[in-house]
């Protein structure tokens, strides 16, 4: 790896916690190895500011490898930057230029408020997961063999590639709508697609868009940008899938 | 007696879990709901005791660091998971995959949790089925398999190369039922700080809001710590930036055992080190080594032009490759166990024959070209052309591997700007998992009463190297499969405790610990980072903890740790005050932990006169530089004491290991 | 959202149909344009149909107004730096923009043609035909009327807007056609007046802005057409493409037809 560095400014979203009001913020850094992930320039940033006693900057990142979702970052205008079907920690330094201004802000949407820096607040998500992302069986073992019902090998593969969904939220920030219908959707889709998920389809496609509603995402008007910026490439069809799942219990349920 | 009673029932080694099951006490229905339990971590462990014990009935607390249970690193796991299920009728059995894993882990684990863990594996794989979770299948509908180092049957379940995540994704959706059911409280962002004891028994954890800061004070009548592993210890880890040891370390400074520190696995297939600012290595799943060949070049003066960049590895000829794996372990080639690999990967680097161009020139290939060429045919083949061309041959082997191996060979080309297509990936070893944790009995009961302890967080089933595939059936066997059964034995003696009171002097004096911690470092006005030392630290444990280690490497490290920790407590700067969000503040309190585990982990490798596993002490070896044991004397579990601040002072304790059902031997993949 | 909009395309369709006419030229392609007029204004299935249309357009329009607001209030905050252009089209992010200068166009397009029409203040003057009696040279105007005869304008009176009385007897003789078609001539037409209708002094203007009027139809329709389908959960990957090229072709050609009656009448009348 012929490793080469360069010198950037940036300019970062700086906001105290929940309550505080904001503003962007500008930093030089210089030499940073175009080797480096986006987080470990982020760490080469905050280990310059902890030297001259200033305060790091919070951000999401745990696994660094693409796959917790905890990081997230709207880089340059884009939810996990320039590069496509990468989280923020799988983007590196060689996609930017020898004297860049970047961006870095947090993901905006209501459902996700900043409680600090360029961290916020996902837990949205999981509340929509809680209303029924989720196959209702009880953890005994005591299922039935593994192999009792033969899946399609086509819906496996389209169920898993909608189970990819890592939960970063990068949908819903780049969606000029703050929509969360791709993360919704992969999660319907799934279930949808597997034997064992279909037994409780209606009460989970409707459970599941009313709390999604209710945590004030945006409407989709299909723009696409969500399944463009998804780092795991998560695709239009689910969205599909789900409003015909949706207009079909909508249609077909009692209450 | 000795303090460590490992429970373990009588009889056949098949019956006993059965037999013991059927035996134990149980909580009725309606007093579950009196009885708090607090899960900390939400991996694959975590997550499925949470929503077990949720389901069962009683009041779940569970806690994790991260914003959603959902992100816990068991999601990181690539390859797949083991089961006995023979699907693919290749001689395998319950007592093959409990065969398997005590010979992989060299002879160094119990063997009655090993066959709990082998006898239940069939039931993750029908309990995850039916949670929707979509594992990989073939054409017919029903489960592909593949093949992992130390095996010889295909009993590996996978999805992709998200194994790890799909597992988790389905506990975390039993947990989320649960939580939408109001039967668990999650918090999330919060950091078990450390447990409380009333009476000997756990009783309760203090958990910092990692939001806001605020200290808070939790009660159950039994605490399950499931916190995973404590591999970061040496900074550059595959491990998560916050996977720590707090959890455990905490509770063994307040009585738990930890048993066999040394013990760590260091992954052979990851991607080398490029810089100084990098904050974490990447494992490339050993799934790759079913077709990829391991190599580096046989001529030194070759191996040095590669480094200068003056060489490419593609024009390095057959003859002039020395694939090691093969050349030393022809039965198991390419795939033997991870610990065997990344050693010799090691002994060639340390011989100069290492490619890689960064400070330590440590890195191998990984080269697919042959693969290629023959699956490429066989597609050619498959598809009616029995005269292909190289080109045509060479198309549909690439085409071959995407579909086997894309979304892997993609994330190398993101990271290292290298085409794996084209010119062999570069390896190295990095640390990866620990088999050593917190010592538990066969109830996985820790030696405080009333904490249990699972998954990677505790010692019991992978000895001295885990098998690829293992992890997650472990994280599974114990949160959905033994836990439920134990902690509820456990608990029927707590139906009359009632509520635990949270301002008893026991939680005034955890409390107390916990923020004199907190104040301490933020009062501190040092000069230096927390990484600085982490940095530090990470450097002694792979010099001298890594995967080769010897006696006088060991006594220097013990050494300059206590050495570090001095400096550390004495020069950390922590930057912000206590009632925010602090990331720095939270590194603090875990790098203090690593270090008193680092210098334990010196002390015990120092202890264990023997190689075995993961643990390779140089002085100990044969000819042909494999690991030697010696069961006279090291076959038992050594578990340590905390005896006060000096970690020089810990107290070993050993339990034997006895083989009844299975016959200890010299491990050979050759 | 999306059936509406899909019902709105069905009515472009129709809507262009009979606007075609307006190609046709001379006495017979007036006359079927006027005919068709009345007949739009008389057929009770047509009638439910436009009443179905008015309810679809504002139906169309309060849920569009109503989403853009929800959507505006799911991102208080905005970025600092946005680069939407990297995911996504214009016109698809866009759509209430769009559809906001649609709703203008087809106001002021009711007022010009629709309100003047039905409501206007001065009654619509009626279609009449100019002849001449065999061997003279003076010609004489008379209505045609809607069962193909012919009534002479001298002498009669308008009621109601088309009723043709004879005022001496108050007996209706007839009904007539409005003149719709030269309502749109004269409005479009280049500087100059059709029967009964004044000269447009803005008719370039006019030409221009229902012309940037379709332009922006075709954007709305450039994304809405397959959007809707998408909405509906009709995706399969053997028949979306087509969906989608349907879509961009509909949205060219539909509104590039509107567009061009204008800009004929205006070159050619």
């Amino acid at each position: 790896m012929a490793s080469k560095t360069i010198n950037i400014n940036l300019k970062i979203w700086r906001q105290k916690n929940a309550n505080a009001k904001g503003s962007m913020e500008t930093y030089k850094l210089d030499n940073v190895s175009t080797d480096s992930s986006f987080l470990e320039m982020l760490d080469q940033l905050n280990e310059q500011l902890i030297n001259e006693r200033q305060e790091p900057i919070a951000f999401d990142h745990d696994c660094r490898e693409g796959i917790c979702g905890m990081c997230s970052l709207f880089i340059n205008g884009e939810a996990h930057g320039p590069d496509r079907a990468v989280t923020t920690c799988q983007l590196h330094m060689r996609k930017f230029k020898d004297g860049e201004t970047i961006y870095v802000e947090p993901w905006r949407a209501k459902a996700f408020p900043v409680i600090k820096d360029l961290v916020v607040d996902r837990s949205a998500f999981d509340r929509i997961q809680q209303a029924g992302g989720f196959v209702s069986v009880n953890t005994s073992g005591r299922t039935m063999d593994a192999n009792a019902i033969p899946i399609p090998k086509h819906d496996a593969d389209k169920a898993f590639e909608a189970a990819a969904c890592i939960g970063c939220g990068a949908c819903v920030a780049s969606c000029v709508n703050a929509s969360a219908m791709l993360f919704v959707s992969a999660k319907v889709s799934q279930m949808a697609l597997l034997p064992q998920g279909k037994v409780e389809a209606k009460e989970r496609v409707l459970n599941m868009v009313r709390t999604m509603d209710e945590e004030g995402f945006g409407n989709c008007t299909n723009t696409g940008a969500c399944a463009v910026e998804c780092p795991k490439e998560i695709s239009l069809d689910n969205i599909a899938r789900m409003n015909r799942e949706f207009l079909k219990a909508a249609v077909t349920s009692e209450a | 007696m000795s303090i460590l009673d490992s429970k373990i029932p009588e009889g056949h080694i098949s019956k006993k879990w059965t037999d013991y099951k059927d035996h134990l006490k149980l909580v009725a229905p309606n007093n579950r709901p009196k009885i708090d339990v607090i899960v900390v971590g939400t991996g694959l462990a975590g997550s499925s005791a949470a929503a077990s014990l949720g389901e069962m009935g009683y009041n779940v607390k569970a806690f994790c660091f991260q914003d959603s249970p959902r992100r816990a690193h068991s999601i990181a796991a690539q390859g797949g998971i083991n089961a006995a299920k023979n699907y693919q009728n290749d001689g395998d059995s319950i007592f093959r995959l409990f065969y398997d894993t005590i010979k992989g882990g060299d002879y160094r684990a119990r063997e009655a949790n090993v066959h709990r863990l082998a006898e239940v594996s069939g039931n993750i794989i029908d309990q995850c089925v039916a949670q929707g979770v979509p594992f990989a299948r073939e054409y017919g509908g029903l489960l592909d398999n593949r093949s992992f180092g130390g095996t010889q049957v295909q009993r590996t379940f996978y999805a992709a190369g998200q194994t790890g995540q799909q597992l988790l994704l389905g506990a975390y959706s039993a947990l989320s039922r649960q939580i939408g059911l109001g039967r668990v409280k999650m918090y999330n962002r919060h950091e078990m700080l450390d447990i409380v004891k009333v009476d000997g028994k756990a009783r309760g954890i203090i958990a910092r809001n990692l939001v806001t800061g605020e200290i808070e004070r939790h009660s159950a009548h039994a605490v399950i710590i499931a916190s995973g592993g404590y591999g970061n210890v040496y900074f550059l880890s595959t491990n998560a930036m916050g996977s720590n040891v707090t959890a455990a370390w905490k509770i063994h400074k307040q009585g738990a055992l930890f048993a066999n520190p040394c013990f760590v696995q260091i992954h052979p297939t990851c991607i080398p080190v490029h810089g100084t600012n990098q904050a974490k290595l990447t494992l490339m799943s050993e799934s790759l080594r079913n077709s990829g060949r391991i190599w580096v070049p046989k001529k030194k003066e070759d191996a040095e032009a590669i480094r200068a960049g003056k060489l490419k590895p593609t024009a390095i000829a057959e003859d002039d490759r020395d694939y090691f794996l093969e050349r030393r372990y022809p039965a198991f080639g390419n795939l033997v166990p991870r610990d065997v690999a990344s050693r010799a990967a090691k002994e060639r680097c340390d011989a100069g024959y290492g490619i890689e161009a960064n400070d330590t020139n440590e890195g191998v290939y990984l080269d697919f070209s042959s693969e290629i060429k023959s699956k490429g045919k066989q597609s050619a083949f498959a598809a009616g052309n029995h005269n292909p061309s190289e080109e045509e041959i060479i198309t549909l082997g690439k085409k071959w591997v995407e579909s086997k191996y894309g979304n892997l060979f993609q994330m190398y080309e993101k990271i290292t700007d290298e085409n794996p297509y084209e010119t062999p990936m570069k390896i190295y070893p990095a640390v990866h998992y620990t088999m050593g944790g917190v010592w538990v009995d066969y109830n996985l009961q820790s030696t405080i009463p009333g904490c249990f302890v699972a998954g990677e967080a505790n010692f019991s089933d992978h000895g001295a190297n885990r098998l690829g595939a293992s992890a997650l059936m472990q994280g599974l066997a114990d949160g959905y499969f033994v836990l439920p059964y134990t902690v509820s034995d456990y608990l029927a003696n707590e139906i009359r405790t009632g509520a635990i009171a949270t301002d008893s002097p026991e939680f005034d004096a955890a409390e107390q610990r916990v923020n004199d911690q907190i104040n301490k470092f933020l009062n501190n006005n040092g000069t230096k980072s927390v990484d600085y030392y982490h940095k530090k630290l990470g450097l002694i444990m792979w010099n001298k903890v890594g995967m080769g280690r010897n006696e006088q490497g060991l006594k220097e490290a013990i050494a300059e740790i206590a050495q570090l920790k001095e400096e550390f407590h004495q020069n950390v700067y922590v930057p912000g005050t206590a009632n925010e969000m602090n990331p720095q503040l939270e590194k603090a309190m875990r790098v203090a932990d690593f270090i008193e585990l680092g210098q334990l982990m010196a002390i015990d490798a120092l202890q264990r006169k023997e190689s075995c596993g993961g643990h390779f002490r140089e002085e100990y070896q044969d000819a042909e530089g494999e690991t030697l044991r010696d069961d006279e004397n090291f076959k038992f579990v050594g578990a340590w004491e905390y005896k006060g601040d000096d970690i020089n002072n810990e107290e070993l304790h050993k339990e034997a290991l006895n083989y009844e059902f299975i016959k200890i031997a010299a491990r050979n993949y050759k | 959202m999306a059936l509406t909009g899909l019902f709105l395309c069905t009515f472009l369709i129709g809507h262009l149909l009979g606007n075609l006419q307006l190609f046709a030229g001379g006495e017979e392609g007036k006359r079927a344009f006027n005919e068709y007029g009345y007949f739009m204004s008389h057929n009770i299935f047509i009638k439910v149909l436009s009443y179905t249309t008015y309810i679809s357009i504002l139906f169309h329009a309060i849920d569009g107004f109503l989403l853009a607001f929800q959507n505006k209030k799911a991102r208080p905050v905005n970025y600092a730096y946005n680069k939407p252009s990297a995911n996504s089209a214009w016109a698809s992010r866009s759509m209430a923009l769009l559809g906001s200068i649609i709703l203008i166009f087809i106001c002021t397009h009711m007022a010009n043609f629709w309100w003047k029409a039905k409501y206007s203040s001065t009654p619509m003057p009626l279609h009449r035909v100019e002849v001449s009696a065999p061997g003279s040279e003076q010609k004489q105007s008379l209505y045609l009327t809607t069962t193909g005869s012919f009534l002479p304008t001298e002498g009669l009176v308008i009621k109601h807007g088309t009723q043709i009385y004879a005022p001496e007897v108050n007996l209706k003789v007839g009904e007539g056609y409005k003149d719709l078609h030269s309502l749109t001539v004269a409005f479009f037409g280049h500087d100059k007046s059709a029967e009964g209708f004044p000269a447009n002094e803005f008719a370039l203007l006019a030409v221009v802005l229902y012309a940037l009027a379709m332009l922006t139809l075709s954007f709305h329709l450039w994304h809405g057409f397959s959007s809707a389908f998408q909405s509906l959960g009709v995706r399969h990957p053997k028949y979306t493409p087509f969906i989608q090229a349907l879509g961009k072709g509909f949205a060219v050609i539909v509104p590039m037809a509107f567009a061009s009656i204008p800009i004929f009448l205006y070159l050619t009348k």
